[in-house]
């Protein structure tokens, strides 16, 4: 798969910064967030030297962000993870014996044949996140639990999904289908784009504004979005859906929706439209301090250039436990200006198909899935990861004695993490696959280090997109110690586990292979060039798209008869969020663009970027409290959890009600040596969450914290 | 031939992918970069304004560090004016440190002076500087000032830009839009 380019010429003279040397490329594709932008590994004189975005890619259309650009340092991190460890001392002590892996495979192929036995193979759960954990759900499922969940769903776009199925019939799919880069207006509602770097979208961003496109941003913060905004509206943090309503009141008092669009393709819109009447700016005024002025000009913007006006759908909305309904009022707004199909609106997205392994049926579990008994919340159509959290704490409906966890952070991920420990504590089973050695895998049994994705395969790309493709990720470079990539893992595991039968394929290459001819594509091609692009289709309505809605209805539906026969609000209802205690501020936090989650803070080159978090603080607050621009304090939640330092930065891009934190910082794994206790954890923080009562996300942005100067 | 950036601010999210790449391409080793992203906010909540720039030296038509540089080590190269060291005739003095108005220079660990080159080793292949090649929001264009035609001396003309401390007399060769 690689290719010999010409050695960089000898002639360069040292004082251009270029060595000699002769350089090899590889396409594969970036692990460093979900967006999977393919990308060109280059090796030169045998090292990994750059990785650049793959020119062909519809992704990252040749530019990578800071995080792919930086993939080289998760490679040479030397705080990775070298060997399989197994837990000498107690749970969280972070004491271990370093073993082959086939010691570590054998302990928990017998450990889990013992929980199989004694409690069914449903007390076993998977956590994953990412393309990497297919192999290890397949190996799972072999096993025989129902039981595998990511915390992308309840704690973080499963609220939106939610509420543009409950609207559109369709969610919104990742990479979003939001079409940024032909809108006229662009309305971000605590999407902090630029900063929150999904590749695509912030070029998109980046071309809209250069193409003079409106962009109307509401966020308690003036973010990097906020900034390259006509319109910031600094709303009262929690209120959003008061605002929501209030801009479809003015849009539907002033008659300024589509209403072709809506004849032909909406329901309940006359009950909708009642509904609005009462929310009027000036209702929403106190509410969300936002002047009613400003309320009606940019509904009036932002309706001007529909259909070309998008209303962002965000990405991670687990804020105030409204969540799933403010999703959906985003959703009524968007069908308000008639968007959803249309150019500078939402596309509809295609794939290719490439057929599946034709492995054997998995067996059917004995008992369902145990993290939403009784249907609790009727509209999770995917697993809740604290709903397993919550049956490994109470064995209701039944006990949960093992836990999987592959390459997601949990302590860092899930709200409340005494509730995580807790947890932990009660299971007979902890094994962590990660690269490095996170908070959760500081806690776990066995220890299983993984290759990282510039060492190894994975499954296919098989992406939806507006131009659709199926990629490859392929090893650069070898692991530098005893590594070993996720799919041989869950092979091996699976073959200690007798589920041979589900693994007949040897190496992935085969498996991979398989797949790739059965889509009557090329293999050769796809080594090659890393992807093979599908024919670009109608992605519009205008475009000859058939305007279908998988709603009940086969309509929009802005009344839900769904929602109305669950006992929930038909059209989105507001409730103001419950103010905090006197004196102290709601916590939020957010992304910055060269870390992603948790995970590349030991990433020494994307560290230099940046290599511990800020407390955002009003300027004028900080006065009040005495605080300048660089002290450290430490933040007191209100359940008295204190946090490690953390730097201040007293701004006056804030409201005075709220601080900020960009999340995943304030690392307490030891292994971390190099992010060990830099900045704060907002994650410790944040220790309520209220569950949202559609679909059971996790609104983590209702804790408040008050804060005292650290000690030296 | 004069190299010179046009940067357009109102595009740019300071995201530091520029100075990941600068550091790959070029091996800088950790702790040092040779680029950089500064922020300046003006007014009162809430009311602001918001300048995000990535800088790098401003490979001067005037560069002081060049005129103070006692071994010669510091030179303006033969094509397109780019300021560039030679490591072994740089003593790590710092007197160019200490002239350059930027702060653009700083002492590789091995010794000597550093800092941007304009990727001059990617330019003669007829690339762009590793910054400018990977920029997600496409902010900076690089080319020849003194080429009426060139992309730059054309973004120049159709907008208001201004350098860096203009005062301090050194004719920078970058220049922001916002």
């Amino acid at each position: 798969a690689s290719r010999a380019t010409s050695a960089a010429a000898g002639a360069w003279s040292s004082a251009f910064g270029a060595k000699p040397g002769t350089t090899t490329t590889t396409p594969t594709f970036c692990d460093i967030c979900f967006w999977k932008c393919n990308a060109v590994a280059s090796v030169r004189d045998g090292a990994l030297w750059k990785i650049e975005g793959n020119p062909s890619d519809p992704l990252s259309r040749g530019r990578l962000c800071p995080r792919g650009t930086g993939g080289i340092g998760a490679h040479t991190d030397p705080d990775r993870l070298r060997t399989p460890l197994i837990r000498v001392s107690d749970r969280g002590e972070e004491k271990w014996q370093e073993v082959t892996w086939d010691e570590a495979l054998t302990y928990i192929a017998d450990k889990m044949k013992g929980i199989a036995e004694r409690h069914g193979p449903e007390a076993m759960a998977l956590f994953s996140h990412g393309l990497g954990g297919t192999f290890f759900k397949h190996t799972l499922k072999a096993y025989g639990t129902p039981n595998i969940s990511a915390p992308s769903f309840a704690q973080c776009r499963g609220p939106r999904d939610v509420g543009f199925n409950l609207t559109f019939g369709e969610g919104v799919g990742s990479p979003e289908r939001t079409d940024i880069a032909h809108t006229r207006c662009l309305t971000l509602i605590g999407s902090h784009l630029g900063e929150n770097m999904h590749n695509t979208q912030v070029q998109e961003f980046a071309e809209a504004v250069g193409a003079g496109a409106t962009v109307i941003c509401v966020d308690p913060r003036y973010s990097v979005a906020a900034s390259k905004a006509k319109y910031w509206l600094p709303i009262r943090p929690g209120t959003d859906l008061a605002l929501l309503l209030a801009w479809m009141h003015v849009i539907v008092t002033e008659k300024l929706y589509d209403a072709d669009y809506i004849a032909n393709y909406g329901y309940g819109f006359e009950q909708f439209a009642a509904y609005v009447q009462a929310f009027t700016p000036e209702w929403a005024y106190p509410e969300t301090g936002i002047e009613p002025s400003v309320i009606r000009e940019t509904a009036r913007e932002m309706a001007r250039h529909r259909p070309a006006s998008l209303v962002h759908p965000g990405r991670h909305v687990n804020w105030y436990g409204d969540d799933a309904q403010r999703s959906r009022a985003i959703a009524l707004l968007n069908a308000l200006l008639g968007n959803w199909g249309r150019k500078g609106g939402f596309w509809v997205p295609s794939f290719m198909d490439v057929p599946g392994y034709p492995y054997p049926a998995y067996p059917k579990p004995a008992r369902g899935r145990l993290d939403n008994p009784d249907e609790k919340y009727p509209f999770a159509d995917e697993a809740i990861t604290t709903g397993i959290r919550n049956a490994t704490l109470s064995d209701e409906p039944y006990p949960i004695k093992g836990w999987m966890v592959y390459a997601t952070n949990l302590l860092h991920a899930l709200p409340d993490e005494r509730a995580t420990i807790e947890a932990l504590k009660k299971l007979e089973l902890l094994v962590v696959v990660d690269v490095i050695p996170s908070e959760i895998a500081g806690w776990a049994d066995v220890v299983l280090p993984e290759s990282n994705y510039l060492e190894r395969h994975d499954d296919l790309n098989v992406e939806y997109f507006k131009q659709p493709f199926v990629a490859l990720r392929q090893p650069v470079v070898e692991s530098p110690h005893d590594q070993k990539p996720g799919w041989w893992i869950a092979r091996q595991l699976a073959l200690k586990l007798d589920l041979g039968r589900y693994y007949p394929w040897e190496h992935i290459e085969d498996y991979l292979k398989y797949r790739v001819d059965a889509a009557g594509l090329d293999w050769a091609t796809l080594k090659r060039d890393g992807l093979i692009l599908g024919p670009r289709p109608p992605i519009y309505f205008e475009e000859g798209v058939p305007a279908e809605f998988y709603t009940p209805t086969g309509k929009i539906e802005f009344y839900s008869n769904q929602l109305a026969e669950h006992g929930f609000d038909p059209i989105p209802r507001y409730t103001p969020p419950d103010p905090g205690p006197p004196g102290a501020f709601r916590l939020l936090y957010g992304r910055a663009p060269m870390h992603s989650f948790s995970r590349t803070h030991t990433n020494r080159l994307l560290a230099d970027m940046m290599r511990e978090n800020e407390v955002w603080l009003n300027a004028t607050a900080a006065r009040r409290l005495g605080l300048r621009s660089g002290d450290r304090v430490r933040l007191r939640n209100q359940d008295d959890v204190l946090s490690d330092p953390v730097l201040v930065k007293a701004t006056q891009r804030i409201r005075s009600d709220c601080v900020f934190m960009v999340h995943g910082f304030g690392h307490t794994a030891k292994g971390l040596r190099h992010a060990y206790r830099q900045g704060a954890s907002d994650a410790g923080l944040i220790t309520r969450y209220k569950t949202d009562p559609l679909m059971g996300g996790t609104g983590m942005n209702i804790n408040f914290v008050t804060l005292e100067p650290a000690e030296a | 031939m004069r190299y010179g950036m046009v940067i357009d601010t109102r595009r740019c999210v300071g995201c530091m992918d520029c100075v990941v790449a600068c550091k790959t391409e070029n091996n800088v080793p950790e702790g040092y970069c040779r680029d950089w992203i500064t922020e300046t906010t003006t007014g009162e909540f809430p009311t602001l304004r918001h300048e995000i720039r990535t800088e790098r030296c401003n490979h001067c038509a005037h560069p002081p560090c060049v005129h103070c540089c006692p071994t010669g080590a510091s030179h303006v190269h033969e094509r397109g004016g780019v300021v560039l060291v030679t490591p072994e005739e740089c003593i790590g003095c710092k007197a160019c440190l200490a002239a350059c108005p930027y702060d653009a220079r700083f002492v590789h660990p091995d010794g000597y002076a550093s800092k941007c080159t304009f990727c001059i080793h990617r330019v003669e292949q007829g690339l762009e500087p590793a910054c400018v090649s990977v920029c997600p929001t496409r902010c900076m264009h690089f080319g020849d000032l003194d080429d009426p035609q060139s992309e730059v001396s054309r973004l120049l003309a159709a907008n208001r830009a201004h350098s860096l401390l203009p005062e301090a007399g050194t004719q920078p060769s970058i220049y922001y839009i916002n």
